[in-house]
């Protein structure tokens, strides 16, 4: 079984910030937008390298997406970042009338997604917000799963003509995507090869389900693991394909099971090759103050709880 | 590139203007009494503005490109009065006048309130859901800095509109970062959907309260007055680009132009029936040839 290395723990948040750097000094036309959190998007270096192309909006975030709406008006790529909170919630009718009713090219960019903000608690962590931009007609949702992958998203999302929704978080978490990898939109990443069970994951659980896979292949269960970095467009040929063959498949994801990437993989599944599924996500709550390995521990989001629904999926096919 | 250039303006060609607009008051009730629905109050109170603006003060572009670069741009973020921008674009030139009759119908491009997804030559992002123009306006204003495009950038807001807070927001960013080429106007009618702005909601005094954000404020007296406007919004060009970002706080009656639907809200959103509709015609007589 092929072995995945964590290169060292560092900050998806990070990866969104050296993307936005890179592309600060290749793409004369991007430019980033923050409401008072420029420290914890990690926007620093980008504006320290452009300060003309940086738009400090202050603690608003319906004008920040107003204004980015209008940057794209003269051929400006804004990348627009606050906490995935009040980058969807707090703005919804800014996003869905200025920006995707409008075909903007806008980057809405959310750190601190899900609940592993940690000790600050529900009022800023979120766990709908996946729900909210993938019912938006044309919004394209990225939950990316370390830092190279983030980072790669973020340079990628540049050359997608149209709006984006980049979720990505506040923890150290391994890195272990290929420094090199090319972001591709939509398009699934096999990370293990299995015959009995499809694991699919995102964002910050496709960690856990690689420890979950390893511990499962020394129970002799063989999964195959599918790193969906694209939420919507979903790529359902891999998901379809994948079920076909393992014939059941447990979805994970630091979300509402209501809303998230679960209930998308369940209506791929009923429309085109029906199959026995569990839902690792948060079943209808709010989160709460904790650190983040608590609040998975919690809230059922780490690689034990994705182990044990495979057992009781496996069960059911 | 197909640039209307207003700038050979000569007085004799008033009465030309005020026939523009006699024809664009003949288009908004025509466009909402055909499907019995739209806002021709609002509409009539700024066909004074929109004629102005689109025939008098602006370089602007119908061979259309969303982009804008070096013509100035326009911004209306009370969406609602549609009637009167689908009107005044067409006869620039924007699209077929013949397509006013497609108004709020199925299939159009003329949606009930203005957007960009049908692909309507003219309009830059959608508006209705209110309080959101402003701060596209002050994006594509701060684009045009960017692109080193000295063009300018107008928007139109109703006074009840702005009672939503996200404009407050916008009016703090634009005087503090000096987004000195935008012009703002409120059209000051007094008037929302459930009666005055005094009884539904007091604003106070709008002219201190831009001015204490940091604003340019100036006024237009009678907004239907087409020479008043013309000269305010010529008044205005020459405040820009000195550090403020420049508002006119400009005084229309809804209804204008029909006596009936003049000094009440009852015509904010309610289209004249037959009857209602042949005497507000007869008030302004056809100019340019209806649709």
């Amino acid at each position: 079984m092929k072995k995945y290395t964590d290169s060292g723990k560092v900050d998806t948040r990070s990866g969104f910030g050296a993307g936005l750097t890179e592309l600060g000094r290749n793409n004369p036309n991007v430019v980033a937008l923050c409401a008072d959190l420029v420290g914890s998007l990690k926007m620093q270096e980008f504006i320290d390298e452009n300060p003309e192309r940086f738009f400090q909006v202050g603690i608003a975030e319906a004008n920040m997406m107003g204004m980015a709406a209008g940057l794209t008006i003269g051929g400006k790529i804004p990348f627009a970042g606050t906490f995935a909170n009040f980058a969807t919630g707090r703005v919804y009718d800014q996003i869905r009338q200025s920006i995707a009713y409008s075909g903007k090219n806008v980057k809405i960019c959310a750190s601190h997604s899900g609940v592993t903000l940690g000790e600050d608690g529900a009022t800023h962590q979120i766990l709908e917000d996946i729900g909210l931009m993938k019912m938006l007609p044309g919004m394209t949702v990225i939950n990316t799963c370390d830092f190279n992958q983030t980072k790669a998203a973020t340079i990628a999302v540049a050359e997608h003509d149209g709006p984006v929704y980049l979720r990505f978080g506040r923890p150290k978490v391994a890195n272990f995507t290929p420094e090199d990898q090319k972001f591709e939109i939509g398009k699934a990443v096999n990370l293990y090869e299995g015959e009995d069970v499809t694991i699919i994951a995102t964002g910050h659980l496709v960690w856990e389900a690689i420890q979950a896979a390893e511990a499962l292949s020394e129970k002799g269960i063989s999964a195959e693991v599918i790193n969906i970095h694209t939420i919507k467009p979903l790529d359902q040929e891999a998901i379809i394909n994948s079920v076909k063959k393992t014939g059941c498949v447990v979805t994970a994801e630091e979300h509402n099971f209501l809303g998230g990437l679960g209930e998308s993989v369940a209506r791929t599944l009923t429309e085109n090759h029906p199959a026995p599924q569990e839902f690792i996500a948060t079943k209808d709550t709010f989160g709460e103050s904790g650190t983040p390995g608590q609040l998975f521990e919690k809230y059922g989001l780490n690689a034990a709880a994705i182990i044990k629904a495979t057992e009781k999926v496996l069960k059911r096919k | 590139m197909a640039i209307i250039s207003n700038n050979t303006f000569k007085m004799s060609d008033i009465q030309e203007l005020k026939d523009f607009a006699t024809q664009v008051r003949r288009d908004i009730l025509r466009q909402v009494h055909k499907v019995n629905s739209g806002h021709p109050g609002g509409s009539l109170g700024c066909t004074e503005f929109f004629t102005a603006l689109y025939k008098e003060i602006m370089e602007h572009n119908p061979d259309f490109d969303m982009d804008g670069k070096n013509e100035d741009l326009f911004f209306l973020s009370n969406g609602h009065i549609s009637p009167v921008f689908y009107s005044v674009l067409s006869r620039c030139g924007y699209f077929p006048v013949e397509e006013l009759a497609t108004f709020r119908h199925i299939d159009s491009r003329l949606q009930g309130h203005p957007t960009t997804h049908e692909g309507l030559p003219g309009v830059r992002v959608a508006s209705g859901s209110l309080g959101q123009g402003m701060s596209v306006a002050i994006g594509a204003a701060q684009a045009k800095k960017l692109n080193k495009d000295n063009h300018l950038v107008y928007s139109l807001h109703g006074d009840g509109e702005l009672q939503e807070g996200q404009n407050w927001e916008a009016i703090m960013y634009a005087a503090g970062n000096k987004v000195d080429n935008l012009i703002a106007t409120i059209d000051y009618n007094g008037q929302q959907i459930d009666g005055s702005t005094e009884t539904v909601l007091p604003m106070g005094n709008l002219k201190a309260k831009f001015e204490a954000f940091g604003w340019d404020v100036m006024e237009i007296k009678d907004g239907n007055d087409l020479g008043q406007v013309i000269d305010g919004l010529k008044e205005a060009k020459t405040r820009t680009g000195k550090g403020k970002p420049v508002c006119i706080i400009m005084t229309t009656v809804m209804g204008n132009g029909v006596d009936f639907m003049m000094h009440t809200h009852a015509w904010h959103g309610k289209a004249p029936n037959d009857e209602q509709l042949e005497t507000a015609l007869a008030q302004n007589p056809e100019t340019l040839g209806d649709y």
